[in-house]
């Protein structure tokens, strides 16, 4: 296998982007990521998009967008797996460019999730979950996690306030990200008022509706070290599945599909979880990040609580945990998502982080996942 | 909208509880399966699941899908029944403030939800406190 470096990264300001549409915001970033990288082509790209067919009624997006990008004859793919399409898509690309079948890829993803109402993007998003075993009977996503919040607050004793925590942290940090939907802070209180959704979870413990688009230039190494910037390898990859009904796990509070993931991401790139320096993690609500953390072996079992209480996940913290706003509130455009996070580790890795530079940071994790936990992608990525 | 043959053939399993089981490590499955994930056994006999159990975790529903407008905030539940099986479902007749890990349920057979004004009625499965 080649290794592989990430030589381009490119994204624009995401939000309710009423005036743009899915291809314009697609794109966009694929354009930046390309500039970024200063290729004259690529050979191939895949694009992480979970549900266009209910979000702007088109399948088929792969040779659209690469039409609309100008290539529009090169093999182009769209990946699913539900919110972790865009860390899908960035292991596919790996695969390609690591076996030799191609130098130049661009990886992806988009989602466009305004151009229908609240009501049909709770539909859209709920297909992520099984329609036949938890949809038919009322479940919301935030019912899901609301679900595995209260499991992990009685068998942990994690509390209420840990999980606005989360939030808190996260909108600071967002409050520095000129690409974040949300540049404001909020406060523990704040959270805490805010309009219940599915008990224990308020709007505030909740990723929102995004329109928005992240894109990335992979190449060999060999060929990354003839350019004039900082080579960022990536050194593990690893995805994995688990049951998509969150009854038929054995432990609610336990995300399987993403400790797999880590331990086989770990075990490519030979590092262990005190080796990182910098995490972007999945919180589509913030219970999932704190599920997320002891999945990874950042903090034991049930104590992921009060690691962000005590300031532990802060950028200046030991263990920094999105820097980028995460989703909470840098946005969560769901087929997106994955390669956001690769972006922003990329930035940091670079030192081009700015305000939410960790310091010295050289090792970053990404961590992707989709529906309540069933599918799980990481990536590791260290600066040569 | 789904054609009813969607909803028709979960009959067995919402009306009736139908599970199977693996006859080689005695793992019991709801909704049945064709293959035990547990040790690759294709060899599963029709049973049925436990009728009671216990509130392992819940939720309110105050934000709800568009077919279930008319009735929130409802609670949902999973609960582990008797027999080790783990399954979804709403959790009604219980006052809110009554809701714990712990509680024990029964399962009773309920209307879920109408399709539209014109369309099927769905029936299936809820939890109520088991007194």
């Amino acid at each position: 296998m080649r290794e592989v470096a990430v030589i381009g990264i490119g994204m624009t300001k995401w939000g309710e982007l009423w005036e743009k549409s899915l291809r314009d915001i697609y794109v966009e970033t694929a354009l930046k990521a390309i500039d970024d990288s200063g290729v004259d082509h690529i050979d191939s790209m895949y694009i992480g998009s979970m549900s266009p067919g209910i979000f702007v009624g088109q399948e088929h997006i792969a040779s659209l967008l690469a039409d609309y990008l100008g290539y529009p004859h090169i093999p182009s793919t769209r990946v699913e797996t539900a919110c972790a399409s865009g860390g899908l898509a960035m292991r596919l690309g790996l695969m390609e460019v690591a076996s030799g079948m191609n130098d130049i890829v661009l990886v992806s993803g988009v989602e466009k999730m305004t151009d229908v109402g609240g009501d049909e993007a709770t539909y859209a998003l709920g297909t992520a979950a099984d329609q036949e075993y938890e949809c038919y009977h009322g479940v919301t996503f935030p019912g899901l996690y609301a679900l595995i919040a209260v499991a992990h607050m009685h068998k942990y004793g994690t509390t209420r306030k840990q999980l606005a925590e989360v939030a808190v942290k996260n909108h600071k940090n967002g409050s520095k990200n000129p690409i974040a939907q949300f540049q404001f802070e909020v406060t523990v209180d704040d959270v805490l008022n805010s309009v219940k959704i599915a008990d224990p979870l308020r709007i505030l413990d909740c990723s929102p509706i995004t329109d928005g688009s992240a894109a990335a230039i992979i190449c060999p190494v060999e060929m990354a070290r003839k350019m004039n910037k900082p080579v960022i390898k990536v050194i593990g990859s690893g995805h994995a599945t688990d049951a998509i009904a969150i009854s038929q796990r054995k432990d609610m509070t336990w995300l399987e599909s993403t400790y797999r993931a880590a331990q086989s991401a770990y075990k490519m790139a030979d590092k262990k979880p005190s080796d990182i320096d910098v995490f972007e993690a999945h919180d589509c609500f913030t219970i999932a990040e704190l599920c997320v953390m002891e999945a990874l072996g950042i903090v034991d079992k049930g104590k992921s609580g009060e690691a962000v209480e005590g300031g532990r996940t802060a950028v200046d913290g030991d263990i920094p945990v999105n820097p980028s706003g995460g989703l909470k509130s840098k946005g969560h455009p769901v087929g997106a998502t994955g390669i956001a996070q690769i972006v922003e580790i990329v930035k940091q890795l670079r030192g081009e982080a700015e305000e939410r530079q960790v310091e010295g940071a050289r090792i970053g994790l990404t961590q992707n996942m989709g529906g309540s936990g069933a599918s799980s992608v990481v990536h590791i990525f260290e600066r040569e | 909208m789904s054609t009813p043959s969607r909803y028709w053939r979960e009959i067995p399993q919402r009306y009736r509880l139908e599970a199977n089981m693996c006859e080689k490590c005695g793992k019991k499955f709801f909704p049945p399966r064709l293959v035990c994930p547990e040790c690759g056994n294709r060899d599963l006999k029709k049973t049925k699941i436990a009728e009671k159990g216990e509130i392992i975790s819940y939720t309110i529903i105050r934000v709800p899908p568009t077919q279930f407008k008319d009735q929130a905030p409802y609670a949902i539940g999973v609960v582990k029944l008797d027999d080790g099986v783990q399954i979804m479902g709403q959790i009604v007749d219980c006052d809110f403030e009554d809701l714990e890990v712990g509680k024990r349920v029964k399962i009773e057979f309920r209307k879920i939800y109408k399709v539209g004004h014109s369309g099927i009625l769905c029936y299936g499965y809820k939890f109520v406190p088991d007194l």
